[in-house]
């Protein structure tokens, strides 16, 4: 038995293995991808850290706290904030590829920040920040096991004994038991199907397991949607090209807009005008050939393959897209769930360090502080679950069992892209009452028809559908939570804008949304900061 | 547009066959193979998770060459293949564990790191091989991994150099240590690796620097040792 399990491959679960097994503990890292092949490759902006004056580690909490409107817990800012430089030298001491400017790691300026702040290496920040830790995984000898899907949480009374997995190559379910379970399985932005920039692996399953064993969520209806992406493709475009003075206009060239707006109003200002009709792009044309070949050469190719447009001749034709989920599963300061010997960080909590919107750079220093956190914290727990195989376990060995049996009078797959649709027009930019009761309507008829649907592929060889199936399982689950809340906060805070309610109400709603299942009901209320 | 893909499932009879699959409107290869899927064959079975380019996880052969699916633009009658050299588990979607197993036997991961001052040039010469993202397109290309299931290989030994060549490592030797068996001497420097990086890195060179690099340290090729027996000195 392992001491530490964790689940999830990207930076947050692997900066936790690391540290776990520094602290000599034995840990097993289960992913469902290979773990380079998650979402933190993804991440291109940077890493914040205040290293140089006139920067300091105050202006970098002040500069959280007023992008998190309220939700961000000020001990967890500080925390994180005056930790970010000392994060910063650990990575450089492990081998991380930082860009440098002269000898000093250099610096640029994302949305929101007052300084240059965002620590990088060209436009694949997450990319070699994930390699460096996965390297150093690989030194320490860590247990690495991909192609394992989460199903779910093995809790009793109260206390996590494990978690209960589908080995994807063989289609078998597993339990496997732990003293001490993480889950670092990243968000739930990619249930905005294809008006996302996440990859395909942002289901929530690990939200949704918690969900489902009781654990308390918070804050989900705050959703990040990133001003530039791809219009086709919704492949992000770098705030960096923001950063370094790339211009929003629309067909007409007239400018949308401030420099370096935060993501929020910025997303809201572009979604209202092309509601309007008016077609947006990003022009970056001024900057240079040498310039966007150095710093964005990613961008630019991935501009050519999927617009057809090359960023040094023309302006790229842009749309905001769902990006970040601020919300997740609320932790305690200690990483801990309110199910005992349960953990969790990354995206796919929330550790009230965004609150209600997060700033770019931010959520790469979040995995690196935190997932050490909670492995010093998943490191104390010393009581070995009982040997047996537990219910949970024989659940879910017959429910995958019942999938394949369900009859597919419905197509779960066509079901999905509706969703993913109408939870971007109306949970999306701009929410407005009658509209999301209406989604939550639509998702809990998918919830019923559930039992209607299934999967035509039969093999339970490496069966890509029923992943694909669990998946939106999980999505219709979360999609339901991330409504409640959006329904219930008739205010406008953050990433969260209500049309109905404009104003920001910090009488009733200086609190976070508390959202759990109790007996298979989900309950909502609000938790005053 | 029509595509031709070959398909493997162990338990089936025969266990390989190749299907065509009409397709239209894919900018990319895997755009190709979301739209068979979701339309035409459920059962169609291939990884992917960023589509852009950075996760490494949906490396194919199109014509017998590797090539990241999200990248590749589909073109009217190729044939796509599952890498070569790693196990297929169900059609384009392989085993790679035995692949990664190198990069623990070649010890590509920092050694000893000291805190140096690294400048712009110094970040330079990391710059290309820490781009990699284990796609292990390299690897199915590699003709002495497909003969030598030992043979650390292309990505492993790139990555060995990033760490080489890295000015905060101090353990420099134990790196070249490392690779001289199974590794640096046994490439045959032809090149299929450097070709099909889908991010420009360029492996063969790398192995040639380590190489050199080993020489510094004392070894010797044993290539060149053939002549021994004559009791001459090249």
């Amino acid at each position: 038995m392992f001491d530490i399990v964790i689940v999830g491959g990207g930076g947050a679960a692997l900066v936790a293995a690391i540290e776990a097994a520094t602290l000599g503990k034995s840990v097993l890292v289960l992913s469902k991808h290979y773990p380079t092949q998650s979402q933190t490759s993804m991440a291109q902006g940077g890493i914040n850290a205040a290293l140089y004056p006139p920067d300091s580690c105050d202006s970098h909490i002040q500069d959280t706290l007023k992008a998190g409107v309220g939700l961000a817990k000020e001990a967890i800012v500080q925390e994180v904030c005056r930790a970010a430089p000392k994060a910063i030298e650990w990575l450089d001491s492990i081998g991380m590829p930082f860009s440098r400017k002269g000898e000093a790691i250099a610096q640029r300026r994302l949305g929101g920040a007052t300084y240059p702040r965002a620590c990088y290496a060209q436009d694949y920040t997450g990319l070699k920040l994930l390699h460096t830790l996965y390297d150093n995984a690989v030194k320490l000898g860590v247990a690495l096991r991909s192609r394992t899907f989460l199903l779910n949480i093995i809790e009793e009374d109260g206390v996590c004994k494990g978690v209960s997995v589908l080995d994807m190559a063989r289609g078998k379910v597993e339990q496997i038991l732990a003293k001490a379970v993480i889950l670092a399985t990243g968000g739930y932005a990619k249930m905005y199907g294809a008006l996302s920039t996440n990859g395909f692996g942002s289901f929530g399953e690990g939200v949704a397991a918690a969900m489902r064993a009781g654990a308390k969520l918070s804050d989900l209806e705050f959703v990040q949607f990133h001003p530039t992406a791809l219009k086709k493709s919704s492949i992000l475009i770098s705030e960096a090209a923001r950063g370094a003075g790339a211009r929003l206009i629309d067909q007409e060239g007239q400018e949308i807009g401030g420099e370096l707006w935060t993501r929020d109003r910025l997303s809201r200002a572009i979604f209202e005008a092309m509601e309007e009709g008016r077609e947006i792009f990003l022009d970056m044309r001024h900057l240079g050939k040498e310039f966007i070949e150095k710093n964005l050469p990613q961008e630019r190719k991935l501009a050519l393959l999927y617009e057809g447009v090359d960023p040094l001749k023309e302006p790229v034709p842009i749309r905001p897209v769902a990006h970040y989920t601020m919300g997740g599963i609320d932790v305690d300061e200690n990483m801990q769930s309110s199910i005992q010997g349960l953990y969790a960080v990354g995206e796919c909590t929330n550790a009230k360090l965004h609150g209600a919107n997060r700033l770019g750079g931010n959520s790469l220093l979040e995995l690196v502080v935190l997932g050490k956190k909670a492995a010093q914290s998943a490191a104390q727990m010393e009581q070995a679950p009982q040997q047996k195989l537990f219910e949970r376990t024989k659940i879910d060995t017959n429910f995958i069992k019942a999938v394949f049996a369900l009859p597919n009078q419905i197509d779960f797959w066509e079901r999905q892209e509706f969703l993913s649709k109408i939870m971007y027009h109306n949970c999306g930019i701009v929410r407005e009452e009658m509209r999301l009761k209406g989604v939550l309507s639509v998702v809990r008829q998918h919830q019923k028809e559930l039992a209607f649907m299934g999967v035509r592929d039969k093999s339970p060889l490496m069966n890509k559908e029923l992943i694909n199936f669990l998946e939106y399982g999980n999505m219709v689950e979360l999609a339901e939570a991330v409504l409640v809340g959006a329904i219930q906060r008739t205010e406008s805070r953050g990433a969260h804008f209500r049309a109905d309610y404009p104003q920001r109400d910090d009488k009733k709603f200086l609190a976070h949304t508390m959202i759990w299942k109790e007996n298979g009901v989900l309950c909502a209320d609000f938790k005053p900061v | 547009m029509k595509i031709k893909i070959k398909r493997f499932h162990p338990h089936f009879e025969p266990p390989s066959i190749d299907m065509e699959y009409e397709v239209d409107n894919a900018p990319t290869l895997l755009d190709a193979l979301l739209q068979i899927k979701r339309q035409k064959d459920r059962t169609l079975t291939f990884d992917y998770m960023c589509r852009s380019g950075v996760c490494g996880s949906c490396a194919v052969r199109v014509e017998g060459k590797e090539v990241l699916a999200c990248q590749h633009i589909p073109k009217d009658g190729e044939y796509i293949e599952p890498l070569s050299v790693v196990d297929v588990i169900r059609d384009l979607s392989v085993r790679l564990e035995d692949a990664l197993v190198t990069l623990g036997s070649s010890k590509a991961y920092p050694l000893d790191m000291q805190k140096v001052a690294m400048n712009e040039e110094d970040e330079r010469l990391i710059e290309r091989q820490s781009d990699c993202i284990l796609c292990s397109g390299c690897l199915s290309s590699c003709p002495v991994y497909e003969s030598n299931e030992a043979f650390l290989g292309p990505f492993a030994l790139s990555r060995v150099w990033r760490y080489v060549a890295d000015k905060r490592e101090q353990a420099k030797k134990e790196h070249i240590d490392a690779v001289v068996q199974n590794g640096i001497w046994d490439c045959t420097l032809c090149g299929n690796c450097t070709q099909v990086c889908p991010q420009g890195i360029d492996p063969k060179n790398d192995i040639v620097m380590l190489q050199s690099k080993a020489v510094q340290f004392g070894y010797q090729n044993p290539n060149l040792g053939g002549f021994g027996s004559f009791g001459l000195e090249f």
